[in-house]
Order: structure tokens, then C-alpha cells, then sequence
């Protein structure tokens, strides 16, 4: 890496592109629409005229943040994923939208991440990890009831959780485009992050301590408010289907695709292009070696000519 | 054109949240056309007073611009008559490149595109920066930041500047051009700085705010000469030569 | 190194190439599209691998951004790559090969092999797109190809003001490295302490950085901002780079049928 302080991708939840499949891709974009279509709207309610510089310049926040990283021990670096910080400082909908730009950025300016996946990417760190973390933290204010160890404890928990939440989903795309079977990627991926979600749960904890002590009242804005029981219950659902959603993954080592395959989804989807050209093979290429070493050569033609064509104009160019 | 008051304000308080009063009944009346430095510590309450000029700050007495009270029916149009320019460029170039930032102004004051690109153009011309439009902000260095920050206020064509310590971090040469290029401009200027060599060498009227209040407001040449009063607010004269044209160290 | 500003690490590298004048929507396009045809390609369908490779190199030579440049971005995959080796062993298929106690299938080898190759295809096309697309521009796009306004705006300041935060937060490592002795955190101090040196780091960004919006937005106001988003219009796409478009989306598509042939 060109230096520690790059927000590096050696956190291994960015997914780039071709580990998912379309379809997974697909549902994750749809789930990623609709959560980030909500916060769009919820925080533009509450924030106004507000949103675009708030929004803007906390997503830059979090992702300088992201550059903090600190040993936690050996080799291992403290990654900070920002989700529950983002959460708990801004609310669960400016939360989202803060980390589903900060997610952008990542993707199209250092590819850390995937563009088509980029909705699944939206969906792990910013919908559920940040719903996760909201829920988490009210679920942990509410039920120890107003003590003064809640801000820490509540941060500590959000933060941990939401991180090993995120790796799972990622765990159950990567199964269900059998990319990395379940049994593998699962305790791989949430194994890590339950390491990761600690350095998450201090860097969390030391900044809420922090503001907590210099600007009580940016605290309070999502302080011990209505409808705290009814964050948890959202959280603790996305965990829920989480997990319900990873035994129909797993016994396929596959992937969903098998199970789609044996009932008969993947012919329909995949039907058409067979249906267009019927049955022969490439016309005058009787097999699959000879199609490769055609396309091998029309390539490299191709590639060499744009070179030699480049090399050209440069060298005119120049004189 | 008759004279006019571009900028009156009476018995100005503003408080912050934490309660602390940072104005303290502010009088100052600036015709137009006047070039006045405001000069003061630091937390004098300059910076305070710069936003009351457009509006984004609102205390206790009035602020008329241009005959206008603030904050009148018409804000907008108001605001487009002040080109407030802060400190820190940063936050005055918000937009990814210099030509977003500069075209904002007139953006949001509806003008047709092509009057918006016109003035675009214009308004860097103005500050030397032609062809800088497609430039990202954060290239910039910080002199051609502070440039480009005076430029997306020009764009509106304002009738009066008010300037928040505009050759703070500038290096020399790029402070001296700044001061020639202010020295050049048409329109009323109210400028809040620490620099005394820029107050001596274009701004005929100084004033001096301590504490919230306005202490003295006078012809800066007499001001200048008054040592204790200087002392007594953390102001210092500049080194008493006449600085060249160029050739600053 | 420690010297560095943020912006050293941005993907843009201003050249004057055709690739660079082609309008930014025909590009961000013609990247997705190249990006989706890859994800899309079957398993094994080598042809169609090879053709893809040699349109993106093609642009790539043809941008000038160097072919070294490109490809060193995108070692960024690599972590992944890793999660995908399983599939090796995991896919049913004929045994090619034993590691210790687990079969290496040939279809395993097959689907690693494609999955990689979709992975690495795919971020050439986005690491090109970056290169040689100023951000500004690749923005106007995304507002063009109706991803909501609101969300392009945001992404206009966070891209604005992550080298201002950015340089703030590289600031405040050198600090924490010039009194520990060390650039991540390392050095002195229990895990607790490193901790919170690094939370209390991030909390004074915060609200440096809750601060800095409050006065970029009162920098706003000033300038007349009233909540509405206004943009100026777009040119519209001209005749030659849309035939461009089309022709691209056309040969990605014949590739793809190529790759689905029965062989
Ligand atoms: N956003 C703010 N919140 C609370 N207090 C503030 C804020 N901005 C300025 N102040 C206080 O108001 C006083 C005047 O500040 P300012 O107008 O910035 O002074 P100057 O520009 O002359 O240095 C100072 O005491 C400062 O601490
Ligand atoms: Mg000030």
C-alpha cells in the first residue's frame, strides 16, 4: 500500500466486482434502493436545507476516520468501518446516507469496491450495519435504563455487532453467488470481523467519550428519545433474517445457483440465447479449443493494432 | 451617484448557543464606496459581525444594507449584494471544481446559463485566474484559493465586499498580489484583518473592535499614530516604512 | 510518505487522449455495461474472456495512462481473491489434483479461474474509468443517467472535502506517530490506551468536522442557497459519441452470445 494512513481494503468488506453474481447483485441493489430512497427522504425531512453540506462533509469524516487505523495485536490492524459512529452521532437515516457516500466515493475513486456490486456494498455497510448499530445502541440504553455507563457500553456493542453483521451478509452473498461456500466464507468472514468489531467498539467508544466530554449536546440529538425499543426490534430483526437467510445457503456448497439450476430458474433466465442460435457451434469453428485460439488471435490483433496506431500518432506527435 | 449608507448597522447584539455575548452594540455606518478595515484581537467579534451583513447571523438591533433592513422579505436579493468571503477558502470553494463554485452565486440568483457561464468567466478573469474553470479546488494552492474564493463573490457582482482576513496564510507574493488586486476594486469593502501593512497601504478608514464593541473608527492614518490605543488592543503598527510596490522580503 | 497529501492517491490522470475527450456519460456507460457483460460471462467461455481483455486493454493503450499504472490498482481485489480459492475444492467436479487431505475438482479450477478473470476485467474497466474521467465530470453523468440529485450533490462535497478532512486526519497521525514513534498506532501504550489516543482522534475530526459544515453551509447561504438543487444543463451527447455508445453496447452483446454458443 502506498502508505499506512490509505483506507486501505485489507478489511476485507468491499466487495469488487465479479464475486457476485447477477442476481444476487440485483436483490442487493433493491434492497439498497429502498433503504437509501428512505434515508434520502427521512434526513432531508429533519435536516432541510441542512443535508447537503451535513452530509457531505460527515461522509468525508468518516471515510479520514477510516485512515485512523491502530494495532490491536501482531499484525492486525484496527480497521474502523464508521457505520455505528456514523449511527449514533447522526441517527439511523443520516447514517445510512453518510455511509452509503462514503461507500460511493470508495468505489469510484479508489475501486475499493465494485460498481454493479456497489449495491450490495450500499447494503452491507451502509443499510445494515447502520440499522444494526442504531438498533443495537438504543436496545442497550433501554435496557440499562438511563445508567451512565450506556453511552460506552451502547457504543461498544453497536459497533462490534455492526461490523460482524456486515461481514456476514457479505459471507451470504459471496454463498449464495457461489463465489465462497457458506461453510467457508461464514466463520472466515464473521471470524475476522469478530476480531475487527473490537478495535471498531474502542475507536467507537474513545469518539463518543470524547464528544461526550467537549459537545454533550451533539449527543443529545439522538439522545434517549421515543421508539427506542422499536430501533432494537429493526436491528435485531436484520440479524434475524440474516441468519435465517444463511442455512439456504449453506447446504449447497454451490451456492444458490445449484439450487436454481436443479429448478430449472437458470434455464429460463439463461433460455433465450440458446433458443436464438440454435444448436451449432460457431460457424466454421468446429470446437471449443479451435473458437479460443481465434478469439486469442483476433485480440491481439486487435490490441496490437490500437498499440501500433497509438505509437503512430504519439511519434508524430513528438516531431 | 449620491451619497448613499451601503452598510448601517445599530446597536448590534449577538450571543452565541453557549450564551456568551460576542457583540456588544455594534453602531457603524459605511457609505458607499468607503474602503474600511476592521481590525481587532482575535475573538473581537469580527468575524461575527461579517455574518450579520447577509443575514446568517441575526442578533438584537438593526442591519440595513443599501437602505434595506435585514433580514428583510427579500433576503436573497440582499445576500446577492453582500460578497461575503470567508477565512478559510475551504469552506467557501464547497463545490469539486473552481468553475461550480464560481458559477454557484449566480446559479442560485436564477440567472439565464449563459449569463451564469458570462459572469463565470468575468469573475476569474477579475482575480487572474482565466482558465482555472475546469481546475479541482483542492489543486489549488492557497493564494489561487483565496482568489478563487474572492471570485465566487464577484460573480454575483456585489455591490459592497465584506472580507474575513484575506491575506492570512498567504505567502508574500501572493499576499502582495492580493493586496494590488483589492486595491483595484470598485466596490464598498468592509475587511476584517490582523494585517497592518495591508490596513496602512488601501483602506483610508479603520475601525476597531474589541470585546463585542466598537472602540475607535477613524481616518487610519490617525488611528496609526495613537500608540496606546493600538497597545491597549493588541494591534500593532506596521514597520513604519512605506512598503514598495514590490519587492517585499 | 507521511508527507503526502491525500490527494497524491487521487485516480485521475490528466492526459489528452480520445478516451479522456469521450463524453463522461458514454464512458460511465460503456464501463457498466463492460463491467455487467463480465459478471455475466459463463464459466469457462474462454473466447469471450479473451475478446473482453482485448477491448479493455485496447482503450487503456489507447487512454495513455500506462498499462503499469492500471495494473497495479488493481491489486485491491486481492483479499477477495482469496476468499474465492475455497470454490477450488467445493465444487463438485473430477478430481485433478489432492492438497493435503481435500480434491482440487477441474470445475472448481474452471470457476476460480472465471471468477478471477471477471474480477480483474472488471476493475481495469473501473480503475480506466477513473483515470481518465475527472470526478466533476463523472458526477454530472451520474446525475444525467437519473441517479437522484440530492445524492450526486452530496457526493460532489464529500469528494471535495475528503482531501481538506483527509489532511486533517494525516495531520493528526503525524501527531500521534511524532509522539509514539510510529505511523500506525504501534508503538507505547496498552491496546486501551492506543484505542483511545485513536477514538479521541476521531471525535476531535468529528466535531472539527460538524464545524466546518456549519460554516460551509452559512458559506452557502451567503451565496443564496434556498435547499433547492440547481445545476446548469447538460450538453447534449453528441451524434459521433453516441453511435460510439451504441456500437460498444452492440459489440458487448455479440460477445456475450458468442460466449453462451453451445461448444
Ligand atoms: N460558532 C461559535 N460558537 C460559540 N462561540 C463562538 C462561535 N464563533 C465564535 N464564537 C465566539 O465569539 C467570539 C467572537 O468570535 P469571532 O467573531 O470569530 O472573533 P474574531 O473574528 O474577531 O476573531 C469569540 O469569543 C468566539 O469564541
Ligand atoms: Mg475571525
Amino acid at each position: 500500500m502506498l502508505f499506512s494512513g490509505l483506507p486501505s481494503s485489507s478489511e476485507p468488506l468491499h466487495i469488487p466486482d465479479g464475486f457476485l453474481n447477477w442476481w444476487v447483485s440485483l436483490i442487493c441493489w433493491v434492497l439498497a434502493i429502498v433503504g437509501v430512497g428512505i434515508a434520502i427522504r427521512r434526513s432531508g425531512k429533519t435536516l432541510g436545507e441542512r443535508q447537503v453540506p451535513l452530509m457531505g462533509v460527515l461522509a468525508a469524516f468518516i471515510f479520514a476516520a477510516q485512515m485512523l487505523n491502530f494495532t490491536i495485536a501482531g499484525g492486525t490492524s484496527g480497521h474502523f468501518l464508521g457505520a455505528a459512529l456514523a449511527a449514533i452521532l447522526l441517527g439511523p437515516w443520516a447514517g445510512i446516507l453518510t455511509m452509503t457516500t462514503v461507500v460511493a466515493i470508495q468505489a469510484l475513486l479508489f475501486q475499493d469496491g465494485g460498481l454493479v456490486v456497489m449495491g450490495a456494498n450500499v447494503l452491507n455497510m451502509g443499510v445494515v450495519a447502520t440499522l444494526v448499530a442504531y438498533g443495537v445502541y438504543r436496545g442497550v440504553l433501554e435496557l440499562l435504563g438511563g445508567k451512565k455507563w450506556g453511552l460506552p457500553a451502547g457504543g461498544f456493542v453497536a459497533a462490534w455487532v455492526s461490523v460482524v453483521t456486515s461481514a456476514v451478509a457479505c459471507a451470504v452473498e459471496l454463498a449464495f453467488s457461489g463465489t465462497s461456500p457458506l461453510t467457508v466464507a461464514l466463520p472466515a468472514m464473521a471470524g475476522i470481523h469478530a476480531l475487527i468489531g473490537i478495535g471498531e467498539g474502542l475507536i467507537t467508544v474513545g469518539a463518543l467519550l470524547f464528544v461526550a466530554a467537549v459537545r454533550r449536546d451533539l449527543l443529545e440529538v439522538t439522545g434517549p428519545a421515543a421508539g427506542g425499543m422499536r430501533w432494537a426490534i429493526v436491528g435485531l430483526a436484520i440479524a434475524l433474517g440474516l441468519t435465517l437467510l444463511a442455512p439456504l445457503a449453506s447446504p449447497h456448497p454451490d451456492g444458490l445457483e445449484r439450487v436454481a439450476e436443479d429448478h430449472g430458474f437458470i434455464e429460463t433466465a439463461q433460455g433465450a440465447p440458446y433458443e436464438i442460435i440454435p444448436d451449432y457451434v460457431f460457424p466454421g469453428i468446429p470446437n471449443e479449443a479451435l473458437a479460443t485460439i481465434v478469439a486469442g488471435l483476433v485480440g491481439t490483433l486487435i490490441v496490437a493494432g490500437v498499440a501500433f496506431t497509438v505509437a503512430l500518432a504519439r511519434r508524430k506527435a513528438a516531431s | 451617484m449620491v451619497a448613499m449608507k451601503a452598510i448601517e448597522i445599530t446597536d448590534l447584539y449577538y450571543a452565541y448557543h453557549n450564551g456568551r455575548y460576542a457583540l456588544r452594540g455594534v453602531t457603524l455606518s459605511i457609505m458607499a464606496g468607503e474602503k474600511v478595515a476592521l481590525v481587532g484581537p482575535n475573538g473581537a467579534g469580527k468575524s461575527t459581525l461579517l455574518l450579520h451583513l447577509n443575514g446568517i447571523l441575526r442578533g438584537r438591533g438593526t442591519v440595513r444594507i443599501l437602505g434595506e433592513e435585514i433580514p428583510g422579505h427579500n433576503l436573497p436579493r440582499i445576500r446577492a449584494q453582500v460578497g461575503l468571503v470567508f477565512q478559510d477558502p475551504d469552506d467557501q470553494l464547497f463545490s469539486p471544481s473552481v468553475f461550480d463554485d464560481v458559477a454557484f452565486g449566480p446559479l442560485y440568483a436564477g440567472l439565464p446559463e449563459h449569463e451564469v457561464r458570462r459572469r463565470v468567466a468575468w469573475a476569474l478573469a477579475q482575480v487572474g485566474l482565466e482558465g482555472y474553470s475546469e481546475r479541482l479546488s483542492h489543486h489549488l494552492s492557497q493564494g489561487e484559493k483565496k482568489r478563487a474564493a474572492i471570485a465566487s463573490v464577484l460573480s454575483m457582482e456585489p455591490a459592497i465586499l465584506a472580507l474575513d482576513e484575506p491575506t492570512s496564510g498567504l505567502d508574500p507574493r501572493a499576499r502582495r498580489r492580493l493586496i494590488e488586486f483589492l486595491r483595484q476594486l470598485p466596490q464598498t469593502i468592509l475587511c476584517a484583518t490582523h494585517d497592518m501593512h495591508l490596513v496602512a497601504e488601501i483602506f483610508p478608514r479603520m475601525v476597531i473592535l474589541d470585546e463585542g464593541l466598537v472602540v475607535a473608527d477613524g481616518p487610519t492614518q490617525e488611528l496609526l499614530d495613537n500608540t496606546s490605543l493600538l497597545e491597549a488592543h493588541g494591534l500593532e503598527r506596521p514597520w513604519p516604512y512605506k512598503p514598495q510596490e514590490h519587492g517585499t522580503p | 510518505m507521511a508527507g503526502e497529501h491525500l490527494h497524491a492517491l487521487d485516480g485521475y490522470r490528466a492526459r489528452t487522449s480520445p478516451v479522456h475527450h469521450l463524453d463522461a456519460r458514454v464512458k460511465l456507460v460503456l464501463a457498466l455495461l463492460f463491467i455487467l457483460s463480465a459478471v455475466l460471462t459463463p464459466t469457462g467461455a474462454w473466447p469471450a474472456y479473451i475478446l473482453l481483455t482485448a477491448l479493455v486493454w485496447s482503450a487503456i493503450i489507447l487512454s495513455q495512462v500506462g498499462m503499469g499504472f492500471v495494473q497495479r490498482r488493481t491489486a485491491v481485489v486481492m483479499p477477495f481473491a482469496l476468499a474465492a480459492v475455497t470454490v477450488i475444492f467445493t465444487t463438485p467436479g473430477r478430481p485433478v489434483l489432492t492438497v493435503w487431505k481435500f480434491d482440487i475438482t477441474d470445475h472448481g479450477l474452471l470457476r476460480l479461474i472465471s471468477i478471477l478473470l471477471k474480477s480483474w476485467l472488471s476493475i481495469q474497466a473501473a480503475v480506466l474509468l477513473t483515470a481518465c474521467t475527472p470526478f466533476p465530470a463523472l458526477l454530472q453523468a451520474m446525475s444525467a443517467l437519473r441517479i437522484p440529485r440530492v445524492l450526486v450533490v452530496i457526493l460532489g462535497f464529500t469528494y471535495r472535502y475528503i482531501f481538506v478532512i483527509g489532511d486533517e486526519a494525516l495531520r493528526l497521525i503525524r501527531g500521534r506517530a511524532a509522539r509514539s514513534g510510529d505511523l500506525n498506532g504501534k508503538g507505547g501504550g496498552t491496546l486501551l490506551w492506543r484505542a483511545r489516543v485513536t477514538g479521541n482522534m476521531a471525535g476531535s475530526l468529528f466535531l472539527r468536522s460538524i464545524e466546518r459544515s456549519e460554516r460551509v453551509y452559512a458559506a452557502m447561504l451567503a451565496r443564496g442557497y434556498d435547499g433547492q438543487i440547481r445545476t446548469l444543463n447538460h450538453p447534449t451527447v453528441r451524434p459521433s459519441e453516441l453511435v460510439l455508445m451504441l456500437a460498444g453496447s452492440l459489440l458487448l452483446v455479440l460477445i456475450q452470445l458468442l460466449a453462451r454458443l453451445r461448444w
